[in-house]
This record gives C-alpha cells, sequence and structure tokens, in this order.
C-alpha cells in the first residue's frame, strides 16, 4: 500500500499493538475459562468473583482502549499525498 | 403458557412501527442514486452512526437470546455478550481504516479494491448473501416468538410482518432510513433496558421456596409403592418406564396427572420436586395430561423463575445495588430447570421440565450450560469446543458484511473511528445490562419453560405492562432494524457485486437502484420463508453459526489483504471459498445439527465437536498464503 501517510501508518500501527494487547487479556480470560475454571469462582473485589469482573473488565476495557486510540490517533490530512508524505501538522487527537 | 395479548402492547408496537416506517417514506424522497442508496451520501454524523451500529448489533440475539441464555444458564449467556463485543476491538484497531481507504459501498469491493477480479467478486458476493441469510433466520425467528405472545397471532405471522415492513423499508429508502431505524432503535434499547434494571434492582429479590409442590424426604425404597403420598402412582408404562426418576400420581379432581421429579434427599432418602410434562399428539397439545387451556378440565404451564433461599433464610431482599445485587445471589439458591425427552409407544413424545436447585455461585461462573460444561472437565476436546466459539465471536464481528457496510457512510477514517468508539460504549454498557436482565429474569418468576428467547420481555411485565409493552415494541424494532442491514448488505451483494461485477451487466444509475430493490424483495421473501421453517431453533445458536461462517470466509482473506503484500486474487478466492465452504460444511455436519434440525441420532454426526472456528479460520488463512504462493505473478513485483 504505498499510498499511505506517515500519520496513517502510525495510527496503523498504534491500532496494531492496541490489538495485540487486548487479545492478551481475551486470550487469558479464555484460557483461565477453559483450562483453570476454578479460579473464575474466586471472589476477588468487594465479594465479586473474577468471572464477572473479569468480563466486565474487558468490556470496560475495550471501551478504555477505544477512548485511548481516539485520542492518540493524530488527524489525516485532508489531501492524502499519494506518496506517502506527511502533509499535516495537527498534532492533537482528533476526539473532540 | 397461554399469553394474553395486551392491548397497550400492541398500541405501542404499532405506534412504533408506524413511526419508524413513515420516517422512512419522510427520507426516502432524497436516495435516488446508488450512492445514496448504498451509503448514504456519506453524510451520516458519526454519533448518529456510532448509535446506529448499536442497533444495528444488537439483534433478536442479543437482547432475546442473550438474556434467554443467561436467564436458563446464568454466567454462559454472558460469554456470548463478551465475545460479541470483542471482536469490535478486532473491528476498529485492525480492519476499520483500511476498508475505508479501500471501497466504496460494499465488502466485496474492499476485496477486490487491488485486483479488479471477477472470481473476487464472486466469492466474496456469495460469501455476503450466505452469511447474511444465515444472520436473517434467527432474526426472523426470533420476530415470531415475539409475536406470539405479544399479539396473539401464529409464529409466522410475526415473521411476515417483519418480512413485509422491512421490505417496505429497504424498497423505499435504502440506507438512509436503516440507519435512522437503527439509531432510533438503538437508543431506545439501551434506555428502557437501563430503566428496567434500574427497577429491577430496586425490586430486589424475593424467595419463593413454595412455588412448586415437594414431596418428601422421604426413605427411597417408598419410591417403588403403589401409593406416595396418600395418592396413586400412575403405572409407568408407554415409555415413561424408561425414567424411573419420574413419577406420576393422580390428581384429586382427576385433571391429569402430577408428575414428580425424584431427587437425592440425603441418606437413603429422596425428594420428589415438581415437574412439568408438555405432550405434543396429533390431537394437540397435552400439559401434564390435561389438554393445554384455561378452562376447568385444561391445565397451562406455570411459569418458573424462582429463589429457594434467600441468603440469612430472609424472604426478601429489598432494593439492592448493582454489586449487592451479585453477591446476594451469588449466597442465595435458585431454582434452574433442565428438560428431558420421554418417547411413548405411539410416536409421540413428551418433554419434561424437571427443577434443578443450583446455587447461586454456580450460576455467577461459566459452565453451567450443557455446551460449555465440559470445561470443568478434563477431556481437552470439550475445551475445543468452547475455544472454538470464542475464536468464532472475537473474529466474526469484524467479518459481517451487514456491519462492515457502515463504515462507508460517515465522511472519512476520523470520522469512521469515532462512530465505532461511540458504538462500542453504547454496546459495552448494553452487554453490562444484559447480564443484570439475564439474572433479573431467572428470578422473576415470570419465565416460559417453552420459550427462554422471551426472558426479558417477560421480566419487564412482571413489573409492569407498560414496560413489557414498550421492551416488546423495542425488541421488535429490533429485529426491523438488523433485518434491514442484512437485507441491505445481500441486495448490494446481488445488484452490486454479482450482477454489475460478475455478469459484466453496465446500467445506469436508477436501473441499478432498481435491481436493488428487486433484490431486496427476492432475499426478503426467502428469510421469510426460512424464519418460518427454522422456528424451532434457538435463535442464539444460530448467530453462532453466522458468526464462525463469516470469520472463516471473510476474515482471513480481509486481514491478509490488508496486511500480507503478496497476496494474490487467486488465494483470496480460495480463501474465501474454503473458509465458508468448510465451515458451512462442518456445521452441517455436527451432531447439534442432527438433532436440531433433521432429528437424526446425533452420535452419527462427522464433526468432533460443534463450533468449526478453531479449524475453519486456520484454514482459510492457511488457503491463501499456499494458493497466494502459487500464484505469484512471473516478474517481481516492486511494492514500495
Amino acid at each position: 500500500m504505498s499510498s499511505l501517510s506517515d500519520t496513517q501508518r502510525s495510527n496503523a500501527r498504534l491500532g496494531l499493538w492496541l490489538f495485540a494487547f487486548y487479545l492478551v487479556l481475551y486470550l487469558g480470560f479464555v484460557l483461565l475459562s477453559a483450562f483453570a475454571a476454578q479460579v473464575m469462582e474466586r471472589p476477588v473485589v468487594a465479594g465479586l468473583n473474577l468471572a464477572i469482573v473479569y468480563g466486565f473488565g474487558l468490556i470496560i476495557g475495550a471501551l478504555l482502549l477505544a477512548l485511548i486510540y481516539g485520542m492518540l490517533c493524530k488527524g489525516e490530512p485532508i489531501d492524502e499525498p499519494s506518496n506517502g508524505r506527511s502533509g499535516s501538522d495537527e498534532s492533537q487527537g482528533d476526539l473532540a | 403458557m397461554i399469553y394474553d395479548p395486551s392491548w397497550i402492547a400492541v398500541f405501542v408496537f404499532f405506534a412504533f412501527v408506524g413511526a419508524t416506517v413513515g420516517l422512512s417514506f419522510f427520507l426516502g424522497r432524497k436516495a435516488k442514486s446508488s450512492a445514496g442508496y448504498f451509503a448514504a451520501h456519506g453524510q451520516i454524523p458519526w454519533a448518529v452512526n456510532g448509535i446506529a451500529f448499536a442497533g444495528d448489533y444488537l439483534s433478536a440475539a442479543s437482547f432475546l437470546g442473550i438474556c434467554g441464555m443467561i436467564a436458563s444458564y446464568g454466567y454462559d449467556g454472558f460469554l456470548y455478550s463478551i465475545g460479541f463485543l470483542a471482536g469490535w476491538i478486532v473491528a476498529l484497531f485492525v480492519i476499520a481504516e483500511p476498508m475505508k481507504r479501500l471501497g466504496r459501498f460494499t465488502f466485496a469491493d474492499a476485496l477486490d479494491a487491488k485486483f479488479d477480479s471477477r472470481g473476487i467478486k464472486a466469492a466474496a458476493g456469495i460469501s455476503t448473501l450466505v452469511v447474511s441469510v444465515f444472520y436473517l433466520i434467527p432474526q426472523m425467528v426470533g420476530a415470531g416468538s415475539l409475536i406470539q405472545p405479544l399479539l396473539g397471532f401464529p409464529h409466522w405471522v410475526g415473521v411476515v410482518l417483519v418480512g413485509i415492513v422491512v421490505i417496505t423499508i429497504v424498497v423505499t429508502a435504502g440506507m438512509v432510513s436503516t440507519t435512522w431505524v437503527q439509531f432510533l432503535k438503538g437508543s431506545l434499547l439501551v434506555i428502557f433496558s437501563a430503566i428496567l434494571v434500574v427497577l429491577l434492582l430496586g425490586r430486589g429479590f424475593t424467595a419463593n421456596p413454595d412455588a412448586f409442590e415437594s414431596i418428601g424426604p422421604i426413605a427411597e425404597a417408598d419410591v417403588a409403592q403403589s401409593e406416595i403420598d396418600g395418592r396413586a402412582v400412575l403405572p409407568n408404562d408407554n415409555g415413561w418406564h424408561q425414567h424411573d426418576d419420574l413419577i406420576r400420581l393422580s390428581r384429586g379432581d382427576g385433571v391429569g396427572y402430577d408428575i414428580f421429579h425424584v431427587q437425592p434427599g440425603g441418606e437413603g432418602q429422596v425428594v420428589l420436586r415438581q415437574a412439568q410434562a408438555i405432550t405434543k399428539t396429533e390431537d394437540g397439545v397435552l400439559i401434564d395430561g390435561a389438554p393445554l387451556g384455561r378452562g376447568k378440565s385444561e391445565k397451562e404451564l406455570k411459569p418458573v423463575g424462582t429463589i429457594a433461599k434467600l441468603p440469612n433464610g430472609e424472604s426478601d431482599s429489598g432494593p439492592l445495588g448493582p454489586i449487592s445485587f451479585f453477591n446476594t445471589l451469588g449466597d442465595s439458591e435458585v431454582v434452574l430447570w433442565r428438560s428431558k425427552t420421554v418417547e411413548h409407544e405411539d410416536e409421540t413424545k413428551s418433554t419434561v421440565y424437571f427443577q434443578k436447585l443450583t446455587s447461586g455461585n454456580e450460576v455467577l461462573r461459566p459452565g453451567e450450560h450443557p455446551k460449555f460444561a465440559d470445561i470443568r472437565g478434563e477431556a481437552f476436546i470439550g475445551k475445543l469446543n468452547f475455544l472454538s466459539l470464542m475464536l468464532a465471536l472475537f473474529c466474526g464481528t469484524a467479518s459481517l458484511p451487514h456491519i462492515l457496510i457502515r463504515y462507508y457512510t460517515v465522511k472519512d477514517g476520523a470520522a469512521a473511528r469515532k462512530s465505532t468508539i461511540v458504538g462500542i460504549a453504547s454496546i459495552g454498557f448494553f452487554y453490562v445490562l444484559t447480564l443484570y436482565l439475564g439474572l433479573g429474569a431467572m428470578t422473576s418468576g415470570s419465565m416460559d419453560l417453552t420459550d427462554s428467547n422471551m426472558a426479558a420481555p417477560l421480566l419487564a411485565r412482571s413489573i409492569s405492562t407498560w414496560l413489557f409493552a414498550i421492551i416488546s415494541a423495542i425488541a421488535f424494532t429490533t429485529v426491523l432494524g438488523t433485518v434491514s442491514g442484512l437485507i441491505l448488505a445481500s441486495s448490494g451483494a446481488v445488484a452490486h457485486d454479482l450482477l454489475v461485477g460478475v455478469m459484466g451487466v453496465d446500467l445506469p444509475e436508477n436501473k441499478k437502484v432498481r435491481i436493488a430493490k428487486i433484490a431486496a424483495v427476492v432475499v426478503g421473501a426467502i428469510a421469510i420463508v426460512l424464519g418460518i421453517l427454522f422456528k424451532e431453533m434457538n435463535v442464539g445458536y444460530l448467530v453462532g453459526w453466522a458468526f464462525s461462517v463469516a470469520a472463516s470466509a471473510n476474515l482471513p482473506a480481509l486481514v491478509m489483504l490488508l496486511f500480507w503484500k503478496a497476496t494474490t486474487k487467486e488465494g483470496i478466492v480460495a480463501s474465501v471459498l474454503v473458509g465458508m465452504v468448510s465451515s458451512l460444511g462442518w456445521i452441517l455436519l455436527s451432531s447439534d445439527t442432527y438433532k436440531s434440525v433433521y432429528g437424526w441420532d446425533p452420535e452419527l454426526a462427522y464433526a468432533p465437536f460443534s463450533q468449526p472456528g478453531i479449524v475453519t479460520i486456520p484454514l482459510a488463512f492457511a488457503t491463501l498464503v499456499v494458493v497466494s504462493l502459487m500464484t505469484q505473478p512471473r516478474q517481481q513485483t516492486e511494492t514500495a
């Protein structure tokens, strides 16, 4: 994809890192439930068991990561240059 | 259960439907070109689009199916919520922006953007059609299940009603109206579900140990007598003899019998707990041996969903907070229900529902549902099924054609990102609510044993008729919204990909729109027929199918296209076809399908476990890699 600008590339990289992070969290949940199901029963916080806390955590975590992504992504220039050179100097996140 | 149609519900229901269809006609005048029809002129504001994502995504499966599953089995239904939502991370972080850059109207466009290949258009178009149809079936089945108790009409009426309304909406206005339908539906669903949860927490739990009769504990040997508790024991014949844990006792008024399930009750003792039996005969339905009805010699199924014991023996927990709700439930004892089938000599069958007293903390962790129970065991194969499902759910969201289309209705990449964030927030919040709703329904005393899909609406009914009316209408518009999106995706596949792309039929814009509308009608008609044929099936299960097929057919091709430069068009075509055929084939040869669809002996099934994802998704990836490597262009391609 030769037409990606620098901002698009760094945004994409950010996305992949956040994805990898979430994948690890998700895998943790799935593997624990499959291979160490007893652990999910243990109370962890305020009397709630790990299953509930981890499950809610994954849901809230997805939202948090999405927000982080939105804030850290750099804005893209309106005209995307075709040879990959960044033409924009917008540095704040575009989550208004 | 017999349902009384509620006139409030009918009124509210038609008001909602009328409003959404009216909105559709109003907006419809604007969408004449195919850009307008398919992608709403790229002008939908991102916040609206975000909530529309939620409206699109939160289908009958989410609302009715997951709540129903949680109400029947506890936490395992919530696994679907987690998996469905986690899939959005794949959608947002991996797929979202690259897709937007690549394509115009459909998923097939995205796959084909680099290659302009008829093979890809064909494979992707077919894949879109297949996945959309699989996803449509549970929605239509859900519609029928909703209408039946709401309006008192038979199942097929609901299906036909949804079909007609949706076709009208889609044909008159396409994407613009479906976006607004979904925005409306998404907001209402989340808002009213939140209200329901607040009311539910305010009501708290009530212990109801005497909801059903129980006899005993009595000595185990006494069960073999001809009289128990002063009542005559009906002889075990006609198929009943194969179940010595079921006892039928005669009734003083001679109306049918009372059936009990024999359960262990301490040393050498047993307790008989009331069960309920439905027998389907040629002449109709019998409940506990008496005809179904409300008359003097008739019976109906009793609603279920009770708590046998609250902590400290209290009878009422009082209002609860979001955390004390779980803790109180964890320390209580709930009455779940399981079923078994009794086959009679005249080839009729009885389904007997019996009580399963369960400690509260067992419904608050995974492993209660029969499909997942094996995770608590040692056998690796049992865990494979669970792992495979979680993988399919995770990968499936980003692969659904009707979700992917929505990326194109906003102006640019940034707007697409923002709308997905809003979508995740709404959907995530809703899924948190589902756990409360499901567990609330489990303990509301108003569940219908024969239709777990009704758990959430019936919970609402146990709190307020108005709320029941509104929630049922919202659930119905939920189906409307999802079905609109699906029919749109399919009509796009037919008109844009298959007709124009593959067969090379070139048409002026308004003709393309016309073809798309005709396609919408045809797909809608097919959906109606299938929704009627599949009415017995579990809605959530069917959605799992759609996710598995989508994840196998679409995701590998899309991901490799976006991230691996050596992907060739032959590789893509092969991957889509292999993924689609292998996952479909696996499902059709699995024991669940054998049992629920064909009615054959599940032991004969070929597939070693039910969920194909863990096999077919890697298979599709591997196919793409192998075929691409085999079909590299002869000269070295230089890619910057």
